[in-house]
This record gives C-alpha cells, sequence and structure tokens, in this order.
C-alpha cells in the first residue's frame, strides 16, 4: 500500500542543496555507554526549510536531534564523536559556551512542557535570561510577538497570567514553540512535537510549522510519515542507528532508493 | 512472524462451569476471606485509634489542672512604711519593700484564733511564696498605689491549689441530727447532744475497729510457728502483743456505748461544721464528742441548731494537706474570696522548686532557639547538599559511598548525635553547656539527614522536562535547577523541614547529654545562654515528688503535642496546597 504519495500536496518548493546547509554532521557516533545509539551519521540540513527525521521507534532520531544542541550533555554516560556545524562553525567546539549554542538552536518536546508559571511568564523567561529587552515594553513586544507568530496570541491575550499548565495540550506545545522562538533561535529543534496531541491540535502545529520555516530551520522528528510528507521539504530516514537514506521529501516518499526505506514507508515494518 | 498458526490453549478445548456448585463456593470463600481482611483492617484501625484516644483523654485529664490556678482575694493594706519608707519611689526602694509582710498580714487576719507558732507556719505555707512578688509586679508597675487599700489576687500553694483541684481528699457532707450544746474551753469544744448524734459515726469508727482486728489477726497468723525446743523470746512477746491487741480492738468494737478516740493515721477526719466554725473532732461517744476548733466562730456558740459533718475520706496523716489546711482553704471558699483563673503564670514564667510558680517559658524559649539554631544550620546545608547530589554530583563510587551513608546518618540513634555533640562541640570546640547554641548544633546532626533524604526526594520528583525546557531555551545548568526545580521542590523541602523540626522539637536524649537537662530558672536571652527545651522540661517535672508537678508534667506534654500536631499539619497542608502531580 502507497499511503506515502497521496499525503504530499504540495512538492518540495525549496530549492534542494543549492542554498548552504545550515546544520551539517559529519561521521557522527554517540555511545549511551557500550550501547553504540547512533553510526556514523551525515547529513546536510538546509537553511529555512524543515527536514524531517522518520523511521523505527528507537533507530536514533532523538538522539541525532539532541546532538545539535549538544542536549545529550546531560546524559553522563552519552559520549558523542564527529563533527555538527551549524553555519560552518563546530559546535562541539570546547570553546563554544553550550548555553547560547542552545539559545540559538531552540528545542521543542514530546510532551509539552510549559514552565508551570504563567503565560506571559514561560515566554519572557528566555528573554529575560539573555537580557534581550531593555525595558517592560521591550519584553512585552517580544512575549506578544512570540505568541503571534506561535498562532496563540488570539487565544490567550486577555489571560497572559493565567498559568500555562492550564491550557489545552495543543495551546501548550504551541506556548512551548512561542518560548523557543522568543529567544531567536536559528534553529528549532521539535522531537515529535504532535504526538502527545489530538488530531485537530496535531493540525494547527502543522500549520504552524509551516509558517515558521520561512523564518527558522526547523528539524522535526517524527513517528508519522503522513506528517513527514505533510510539513517537510526533506526527509531522513534511519534505521538502527544508521541514517539510512536522505533526500527531498518528495523522492523519499514516492522513490526511495533504499530497499529498507521503502518497507517502512509503506509499512511494512516499524 | 505472521504465518506462525497459534494452537488453542490447552484449557480451550475443556469447558469450564462458572456456574457449578464448586465454582460458587470458591467465589464465597473469595468474598469471605475478603470479608476477613476489611474486619481485620478494621480491627486494627479501631484499636489504634482506640489507642490514642485513652492515651490523650489521659492526658488531657492529667494536663487540665496544669492551666488554672487558685488565689485567694483579698484587700492587702499597701503601708508605704512597709514599700517605701523613704518615700522616694526610687525603683530600687520600691523592688526593696517588704511585701511578704503585707501579704501575710492580710491573710494572717482571715484566722484570728491561729496564734500558735507551729500552727501559724502552716497558715502561712497556703500562700505561696510568689504572692509578694506578683504584689511587688503590680506596685512596681503602678507606684501610685502606694498608701492605699488594693483588691489583690494572692496566689496560693501547690497544696492550697491541689486541695480545690480536688487532688487532697475526697469530701462528704451530711446534715447533723437535733441540736448541739457547745462548751468552749479555749480551743477545746465539747459537743453535747440530746440524742445520739454521733452514733453513726461511732459505729464507722467501730467497723474500723473490727478491720483493725482482722488485720492484727492476719499479721499473728504470718508470724511464724514457734519452734519446738528452742524458744524466741521476741517473737513470743510480739504474739503476746498481738493477742492482747486483737482482743482489745474486739472488745471496744462490741461494747456500742463506749467512746473512741479517731485514729488519724487510719481513719477519715470528721468536721463539724456550723456557724463558719470547723471543729475536728477528736473523741466520739454516741451522745457526745470531743473536738478541736480549727476556725472559729463568726460569734460565741453555746448551742447549734443546724450543723453537718463533713468527712474528710483520706485519713490525715495520708495526705499533704491537714485538717486544719483544709479547714482553712474551706472556710475561706466558703466566704467567697477564694477564685480559680486561667494560669497565665504556666506560659510566662520559668521553671522553679515551687509547683505553683513553674512554666514552661524557659522551656519553650529554650525550645525556639535551639529549633532557630537547627533551622539555620539544616535547611541550607541539607537543601544544598541534596542540591548538590541530586543535580550537580558526578555518579560515582564516592557519591554512592556518601548516598548510603546519609541514609545510615538518619537510622543512628539519637543518642549517639549527643555523646558526638559532647565531645566535639563541648569538649573539643569549648562550647557553653547547656546552650541552645550546642542544643541546636546536635539536632542539626539529627536533622539533616532528614532535611537532605526529603530534598532529595522533592527534587526527583520534579520531572525532568522542566528542566529540559530551561535548557532548551539556553538556561545554565545551574539557572535551569534554581530558577525553576529547586521552586518546584521548595514544597517537598519544606514539608520535610517541618516534619524534621518536629523530630527535633520531641527529641530529649542528646539534649541529656550536653547539660540541657539542668535545674534552669532564668529565661534563656541567646543561644549561648543556658537553657532547657520542652521535652526535657517534661523529663524532669515527671521526676519530682511534688504531686502539682505531674499536672505541670502533663500540661507540659500538652503543650508540646499542640506544637507538634500543629507543624505536622502545617507539613500536611503545604503538601496538599502545593505539591504538584505530574
Ligand atoms: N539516556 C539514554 N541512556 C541510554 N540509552 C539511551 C538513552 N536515550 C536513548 N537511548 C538508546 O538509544 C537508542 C536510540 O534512542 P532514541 O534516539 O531515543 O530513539 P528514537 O527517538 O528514534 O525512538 C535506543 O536504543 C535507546 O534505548
Ligand atoms: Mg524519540
Amino acid at each position: 500500500m502507497s499511503l506515502a504519495s497521496p499525503m504530499v500536496q504540495e512538492p518540495a518548493s525549496v530549492s534542494e542543496p543549492d542554498v548552504a546547509a545550515k546544520v551539517a554532521a559529519r561521521s557522527v557516533n554517540v555511545y549511551y555507554g557500550e550501547k553504540h545509539a547512533l553510526k556514523d551519521v551525515s547529513v546536510d540540513i538546509p537553511a529555512r526549510a524543515v527536514t524531517a527525521f522518520i523511521g523505527p521507534s528507537g533507530c536514533g532520531k532523538s538522539t541525532f536531534l539532541r546532538c545539535i544542541n549538544r542536549m545529550n550533555d546531560t546524559i553522563p554516560i552519552c559520549r558523542v564523536t564527529g563533527d555538527i556545524t551549524i553555519d560552518a562553525k563546530d559546535i562541539y567546539d570546547p570553546r563554544l559556551d553550550v548555553v547560547l549554542l542552545r539559545a540559538r538552536v531552540g528545542m521543542v518536546f514530546q510532551k509539552p512542557n510549559p514552565f508551570p508559571k504563567s503565560i506571559y511568564e514561560n515566554v519572557a523567561y528566555g528573554p529575560r535570561l539573555h537580557g534581550m529587552a531593555r525595558n517592560k515594553t521591550e519584553l512585552d513586544e517580544i512575549v506578544v510577538g512570540s505568541l503571534k507568530r506561535a498562532s496563540l496570541f488570539e487565544e490567550v491575550k486577555d489571560r497572559l497570567n493565567d498559568q500555562g499548565t492550564g491550557l489545552s495540550g495543543g495551546q501548550q506545545q504551541r506556548l512551548c514553540i512561542a518560548r523557543a522562538i522568543a529567544v531567536s533561535p536559528e534553529v528549532i529543534l521539535m522531537d515529535e512535537p504532535c504526538s502527545a496531541l489530538d488530531p485537530i491540535a496535531t493540525a494547527k502545529i502543522e500549520e504552524l510549522i509551516d509558517e515558521l520555516r520561512t523564518n527558522f530551520t526547523i528539524v522535526i522528528v517524527t513517528h508519522s510519515m503522513q506528517q513527514a510528507a505533510r510539513v517537510s521539504q526533506r526527509t531522513a530516514f534511519f534505521h538502527l542507528g544508521s541514517l539510512v537514506e536522505e533526500g527531498s521529501t518528495e523522492q523519499i516518499f514516492t522513490n526511495p532508493k533504499d530497499k529498507r526505506t521503502q518497507d517502512y514507508i509503506t509499512g511494512r515494518f516499524g | 512472524m505472521t504465518d506462525t498458526s497459534i494452537a488453542p490453549p490447552a484449557t480451550g478445548t475443556r469447558t469450564f462451569d462458572y456456574g457449578s456448585d464448586e465454582a460458587l463456593a470458591r467465589v464465597k470463600r473469595r468474598y469471605q476471606a475478603e470479608g476477613r481482611f476489611k474486619l481485620y483492617g478494621l480491627l486494627a484501625v479501631l484499636f489504634a485509634g482506640a489507642f490514642v484516644f485513652v492515651l490523650l483523654a489521659d492526658i488531657v485529664r492529667k494536663g487540665m489542672p496544669a492551666f488554672f490556678e487558685h488565689r485567694v482575694v483579698m484587700t492587702l493594706d499597701l503601708d508605704a512604711s512597709l514599700i517605701d519608707p523613704t518615700g522616694r519611689r526610687e525603683v530600687d526602694a520600691l523592688r526593696n519593700g517588704d511585701y511578704n509582710k503585707i501579704v501575710m498580714d492580710a491573710w494572717r487576719a482571715n484566722f484570728p484564733e491561729v496564734t500558735q507558732r507551729a500552727e501559724r507556719r502552716r497558715l502561712e505555707a497556703l500562700v505561696s511564696s510568689g504572692a509578694a512578688d506578683d504584689l511587688r509586679g503590680a506596685i512596681l508597675r503602678d507606684p501610685s498605689l502606694i498608701g492605699k487599700k488594693l483588691r489583690f489576687p494572692v496566689l496560693l500553694s501547690d497544696d492550697a491549689d491541689l486541695h480545690f483541684k480536688g487532688l487532697s481528699t475526697g469530701m462528704s457532707a451530711v446534715a447533723g441530727n437535733g441540736a448541739l450544746d457547745v462548751q468552749v474551753n479555749g480551743r477545746e469544744v465539747t459537743l453535747i447532744g440530746s440524742g445520739q448524734p454521733f452514733a453513726t459515726i461511732l459505729a464507722d469508727v467501730k467497723a474500723g475497729l473490727l478491720r483493725d482486728a482482722d488485720r492484727a489477726n492476719a499479721e499473728l497468723a504470718r508470724l511464724p510457728a514457734s519452734q519446738q525446743g528452742g524458744q524466741n523470746v521476741a517473737l513470743d512477746a510480739k504474739r503476746a502483743e498481738l493477742t492482747a491487741r486483737v482482743a482489745d480492738l474486739k472488745r471496744r468494737a462490741g461494747d456500742a456505748g463506749g467512746a473512741e478516740m479517731i485514729d488519724f493515721a487510719a481513719m477519715p477526719s470528721r468536721i463539724v461544721r456550723a456557724e463558719g466554725a470547723f471543729i475536728q473532732l477528736r473523741e466520739i461517744g454516741p451522745a457526745s464528742a470531743k473536738g478541736f476548733l480549727l476556725v472559729a466562730p463568726q460569734r460565741a456558740i453555746t448551742r447549734l441548731d443546724a450543723w453537718t459533718v463533713t468527712t474528710f475520706a483520706t485519713p490525715e496523716s495520708n495526705r499533704k494537706a491537714s485538717d486544719a489546711d483544709i479547714a482553712w482553704l474551706e472556710s475561706l471558699n466558703a466566704r467567697g474570696v477564694i477564685e480559680k483563673a486561667f494560669a497565665t503564670r504556666f506560659f510566662t514564667s520559668g521553671d522553679s522548686r515551687e509547683p505553683e510558680l513553674a512554666g514552661i517559658r524557659g522551656a519553650l524559649i529554650g525550645s525556639a532557639l535551639t529549633l532557630l539554631v537547627t533551622l539555620i544550620v539544616c535547611l541550607p546545608l541539607g537543601v544544598g547538599a541534596a542540591v548538590y547530589l541530586e543535580e550537580f554530583a558526578p555518579k560515582n563510587r564516592l557519591t554512592d559511598i556518601l548516598e548510603v551513608n546519609i541514609n545510615n546518618l538518619a537510622a543512628v540513634p539519637s543518642i549517639v548525635f549527643g555523646l558526638l555533640g559532647l565531645a566535639m562541640f563541648l569538649n573539643f570546640f569549648g562550647l557553653p553547656r547547656s546552650a541552645p547554641l550546642v542544643g541546636g548544633l546536635v539536632l542539626a546532626l539529627l536533622v539533616l539527614p532528614t532535611i537532605i533524604i526529603a530534598s532529595r526526594a522533592a527534587l526527583s520528583a520534579v520531572p525532568p522536562s522542566i528542566k529540559e525546557a530551561a535548557l532548551g531555551v539556553g538556561a545554565s545548568h545551574q539557572q535551569a535547577i534554581f530558577h525553576h526545580v529547586l521552586p518546584l521542590a521548595m514544597p517537598g523541602i519544606m514539608t520535610g523541614t517541618i516534619i524534621g523540626m518536629a523530630h527535633a522539637l520531641g527529641e530529649t536524649a542528646p539534649l541529656l547529654m550536653i547539660g540541657m537537662v539542668a535545674f534552669i530558672v532564668d529565661i534563656p536571652q541567646a543561644v549561648t545562654d543556658p537553657g532547657t527545651v520542652l521535652p526535657v522540661q517534661i523529663y524532669l517535672w515527671s521526676d519530682l515528688p511534688e504531686i502539682a508537678f505531674q499536672a505541670k508534667t502533663a500540661g507540659a506534654i500538652l503543650v508540646l503535642l499542640a506544637f507538634l500536631f500543629i507543624m505536622n499539619g502545617a507539613a500536611i497542608l503545604l503538601r496538599r496546597r502545593f505539591e504538584r502531580r505530574w
């Protein structure tokens, strides 16, 4: 069965490698203690486009994603080798400040995780941390702007001081996206951002992702091939810790080169 | 693989009748087992509940008297020459006034018939030595009272107080029958009835004689039998004496008309009351009695038409308040000058050798200062250690060993911490003995593991997603923890801290080791002043022989329990209100 191909409604509009890669990974290996979780992954992620990572559960998608903002540093047993560059600068350079890196590379998690604070405070936290606003008006501007770009402002404008955790799941996830874009990142990493949401909330997030790609480089991990097909321009398929195939979304879903990719997108395993 | 055909399970081939008798019996047994289990659980809860209830009821019953005191309201003549002979109203002079004389003069004026020295001393002992201090306080507060007459509540002594709290002897009164002729000779009184007004009392006394005879008989029976050959002179003499006594007692008991002396060591006292007089009966015949005038009547009496006999159930020599004491107190009570009031003194004064003056203020302040030291040491140290171990420390052997030992520390008997405190803080660092500072440090050792463990649990209960969210927007590890994780863990940390503090508040053993068990009258003003704490005060009081201290002990226990309840209640409230579940 080929459920993937009809889902590709709009062909990837962003031209491919003619734009220089925003993020480039070369021979990345990740070990969790003895476990070799990611094997020799090399991939280019273009700027201002959505790149989707797909693959069966446990194949290392999240692991790779977390390499890009060095979130794996927080796991003591995790060891990363190889090179990852953003704008041709090595992000594992010991002179690079990991905190600043994470400001440039925002992240949205699988389960919506707003701070148990007000909606305003959720968004304002990052900008305040980095001293992005000189006064309250500027901060208000950033917060409102971020909420607007996350398509959440209209729904919450009357209750900015309410708890962020009191929102619905989809709204919470959009709040997390607003929180991420408030610090003006260049890259946004999303790890299965819709897996905890209902279809309507999912549709809204997907719509939002599509809007955001005009300004941000987006990497999204998803276990839903339809979602990958709907939102992404490029797709990378992971299997057992290796990057099997990477290409334009259209090509991956209509004309996969690798047998394993074909098996996966036609639902033969996964 | 998908093509594996699955064999039906073995039992699937047999039909099983869930309606069979055997199956139904099994269901019934299951229900019975469940019912039994519920019953056991309920019984256990009821048993525990009853236990707690009995315990509390007992402490409340014993402790309530500690919160009340009895005073006699008298008009004191604030004679300026006694208080301030110079008349300059200087505080030092006022402080040295002879307030005791003012109080005692007024007090003795109630019973002019008391002139004999020993009796007077007994009478004076019924007023607390704190009464003069109370008066001094009142004058110092308002010197303009000097020279005036002041109605003032004079604190009674512990024995007097206990009498009014019903702890000296049971008292019962019956109306006497028939008129009495009274002959008064000094304090000696002879009462002569027209009929036989004292017959019932006499019968009681005679019944007592019979009981004495029985007792003597029993003693006689217990004596070893006389040996055949050898003779024991002492034993034989004793036997003869006992035999004679039994005979005498029986004879007297049989002679219904014979007069008897009251034996104050063995019999209830009988007091005839009339016209304000208290006459202690000493020798009773059926128609007449001789007695002693404990309290003089309001007017001279020769004949009594209405009188009552009050029985003090406990024999006089078995109680601290003598017949005279009780007569004086009851006389005042009848005059309506005894007042019962809430004993604020219990909360406002320190320890004392006089039970009626002893309070828990010193212990309360001592406990507060001690806990303050404990908190100041424990909270930052405990939370800091917990944050470090939970969030920053590398996971290696060293931290594993640390962790195990922190858990071990929580299980070390508290007395060991007391010994450690003695060796370290007192002997090595030379800190002052008995000081809340040292007590607080020792308790800090005790509570620290509790706080560390509770704080770590609270920290690890905060979901990692919150930390990741903060890291994700570019917060440093430390910022993520101090901005997000720690505030979210705070209710849990506070709960653990309060429970730890409640534990420390109730702790006694280690404080005994560092000398906080001394008798200290002064209320500690600083953490280096000698002091004691509430549980140790309870321990100290529980050891004292005075009955009044038993009530104080129970009263102090009530206060301690109240604080513990409040603290644990606050902990529960905190947990309910603020601890969130993810
Ligand atoms: N913190 C970790 N510690 C040890 N092993 C991990 C950890 N995180 C992931 N792994 C392992 O690494 C592999 C890849 O995991 P992950 O990247 O989460 O997969 P995916 O996101 O594709 O489902 C899995 O086998 C997983 O068990
Ligand atoms: Mg994953």
